[in-house]
């Protein structure tokens, strides 16, 4: 019984598939795959703008928009008629190609990378040996799209914006792919579905997840710092600074197309946030022995709605960073440290089994991270906050 | 016209456009290009090989194709900046401008 | 199979010469993105997976941007004062052309081609780390050397000189 509800959507697909003629069955089943995905992102995109807005605005001592359906939960469809109705303009100095291009390019690149991440037991799209690669070379693709969508523009707001956010995520995508390779050099495979096997263990009824190791809480703090910034969500907005820069590089941007990229953005977040499940959260395992019972995908999304939550609650706690503070803290700071967690990780794999090596690694992580944090910080002269009023 | 012989000819178009780019266009940039693209060129030409060669269990082909890409990057990057550092003193990046060494 | 082929060979070669003939810079640099998409798929129909993946991670990753990123700084998107031809184009253009006569000549005459139609080689990534750290761990190490050098190298040349106006 607990079989089949965690394995219905697989067991689903069989079935359709089946009723067809064999020499397309291949195809449809991938086809119904990627229908299947390209059906419940978006849903969730559109769940997601909800729980944002309504979050957001309690987080700001008001209530978010309550007048679309009770609690505001049809504002989506309300946002999604305005959208497509609004009219779509495109200023005429603007180089018309790029300009159509650049949305395009974001949600496909960003949709590709949905394909191998494993949403439950067997419920991959491709099970690809260098999935992680594909991934995070996937990822990668979407910075040129942004630099196309400022620079087609022909707008100096939106130019800027777009180089600011394309340094952003160059800076930050060497800590993400950095962190993410302590895990595969502790699982042996760059296969998404073999890491979520390797986590999928249990020692007294706790789950083996990289998160509860010392290096993999390193790496997955690390993880969570450069995903926000690749994702541009604050407090690394800066590229798409309200209050700076209009709209960043999408100033220009109305209707349908502001909202396959604003589509884009979110779909990214998910991305990313189904990752770092993947990858230290133990993808569709069960956090406890016990429950085993409860079907694979559940946990899966339940922990990707888990992460969207907390980061629209960093959203909405944390000020903004500036450029050279954001740029300096990901050389300066998170490269080191990751370089320096992957070292502690080749420590923990060679000191066997045993409660010596938890202290050792926790030690060397917490020693750099304290000792280098207060030398920064004193250099800094940070003091008793004080106040200069307009005299 | 074997699989092989269809590559290798792809291979030869891509390296000669990237040859006709580098030597017939003014930027600088353009020129960097027309070498990037001569470089890849290359590099389906080696993994080409690798797949409908001898051993392919060597790996030989796609770990020289590996290095090449790693080595490539490099060299554009060193040869951006070197266009940078010329722009910044010549203002401009028109080659047929920088021509103080003629004659 | 070979419908796949020819599809991704017409866009690469298109993307190529769109790289090397457009007249605004960047979309010369956009057009060379998609000769290296083209590149990548290429691979992967090779059968070369990493290779395809590195493809796009390194080059449409880092060197499209690096390129896109030169433009921008040297003020390569307005419109070019005397045209785009460099003064010695012809003779750059028949010297290509040349070229690749001597390669497609090489290529249709030679008899090596017509062998070894080999099954698919089956290469987990598995076997590739292994290769890097037994057979090829030198040019690994050299490599890495060479990266760090050129990093450095670049810094240093594209570096502000102190007291310069910027």
């Amino acid at each position: 019984m607990a079989n089949t509800a965690d394995q219905i959507f697989v067991l689903l697909k069989h079935w359709i598939v089946s009723v067809f003629p064999i020499a397309i069955q291949p195809y449809l089943g991938v086809l119904l795959s990627v229908v299947a995905i390209i059906a419940v992102f978006p849903g969730l995109f559109a769940l997601t703008t909800v729980i944002e807005r309504k979050g957001l605005g309690r987080m700001q001592n008001r209530i978010g928009p309550n007048r679309t359906g009770p609690y505001g939960i049809l504002q989506p469809i309300a946002d999604g008629i305005k959208s497509l109705t609004k009219e779509d303009i495109v200023p005429t100095s603007a180089d018309a190609v790029v300009h159509f291009m650049a949305p395009l390019v974001l949600v496909v690149a960003v949709f590709m990378g949905f394909a191998v991440l494993p949403m439950g037991r067997n419920m991959q799209l491709v099970d690809m040996d260098a999935g992680l690669l594909f991934f995070f070379a996937i990822g990668a693709s979407t910075e040129l799209s942004i630099f196309m969508a400022g620079w087609s523009s022909r707008n100096k707001y939106s130019l800027l914006g777009a180089m600011r956010a394309v340094a952003q995520m160059i800076s930050y995508e060497v800590p993400l792919l950095m962190s993410s390779v302590v895990i595969v050099m502790i699982t042996g495979s760059l296969s998404l579905v073999k890491i979520v096997d390797a986590q999928n263990q249990y020692t007294w009824g706790l789950p083996h997840w990289y998160i509860f190791t010392p290096w993999g809480c390193a790496a997955f703090v690390m993880f969570c710092v450069a995903g926000t910034a690749e994702t541009n969500r604050s407090p690394f907005d800066l590229p798409e600074g309200e209050s700076e820069l209009v709209a960043g590089y999408f100033t220009e941007y109305s209707g349908f197309k502001f909202a396959l990229f604003f589509l884009g953005e979110y779909l990214g977040m998910f991305s990313i946030s189904g990752l770092g499940a993947t990858l230290f959260l133990g993808g569709w395992s069960a956090p406890l022995q016990v429950l085993n019972f409860v079907p694979s995908w559940i946990w899966f999304f339940s922990k990707v709605m888990l992460s969207i939550v907390v980061l629209i609650w960093i959203r909405g706690t944390l000020p903004r960073l500036r450029q050279d503070q954001l740029m300096n803290f990901a050389w300066k700071f998170v490269l080191p440290m990751t370089l320096l967690n992957l070292l502690v990780a080749a420590i923990w794999r060679f000191m066997g089994d045993g409660i010596l090596r938890w202290i050792v690694c926790s030690a060397i992580l917490l020693g750099v991270y304290v000792v280098v944090g207060t030398v920064e910080m004193r250099r800094k002269k940070y003091g008793p906050r004080s106040y200069r009023y307009a005299e | 016209m074997t699989p092989l012989a269809e590559y290798l000819l792809v291979a030869a178009l891509l390296f000669a456009i990237g040859l006709a780019g580098a030597l017939t266009r003014r930027n600088a940039i353009l020129v960097l290009i027309g070498i990037e693209l001569m470089l890849n060129a290359a590099n389906l030409n080696l993994v080409a090989f690798w797949r409908y060669g001898a051993h392919p269990e060597l790996l030989t082909g796609m770990m020289f194709a590996i290095f090449s890409i790693a080595v490539a990057a490099a060299e554009a990057a060193v040869g951006l900046g070197l266009v940078i550092a010329i722009y910044r003193h010549a203002r401009t990046t028109d080659l047929d401008e920088i021509n103080r060494m003629k004659g | 199979m070979n419908v796949v082929f020819w599809i991704l060979a017409v866009i690469t070669v298109l993307g190529g010469l769109m790289a090397v003939t457009l007249k605004n810079t960047v979309h010369c640099a956009l057009a060379l993105t998609v000769a290296f998409a083209g590149l990548a798929l290429l691979f992967l129909q090779l059968d070369a997976q990493f290779a395809g993946f590195a493809q796009v991670l390194v080059y449409i990753g880092a060197v499209a941007i690096l390129v896109v990123f030169a433009i921008l700084l040297t003020r390569g998107s307005e419109t070019p004062s005397e045209g785009v031809l460099s003064h010695t184009w012809f003779a750059g253009l028949l010297i290509a052309a040349a070229v690749f006569a001597v390669l497609a000549w090489a290529v249709l005459k030679s008899t090596a081609v017509l062998q070894h139609e080999t099954a698919a080689p089956s290469v987990s990534v598995q076997q590739i780390g292994s290769a890097l750290m037994g057979r090829y761990v030198l040019p690994l190490e050299i490599v890495a050397l060479l990266l760090t050098a050129a990093m450095l190298g670049a810094v240093m040349v594209a570096l502000h000189e102190k007291g310069e106006q910027k």
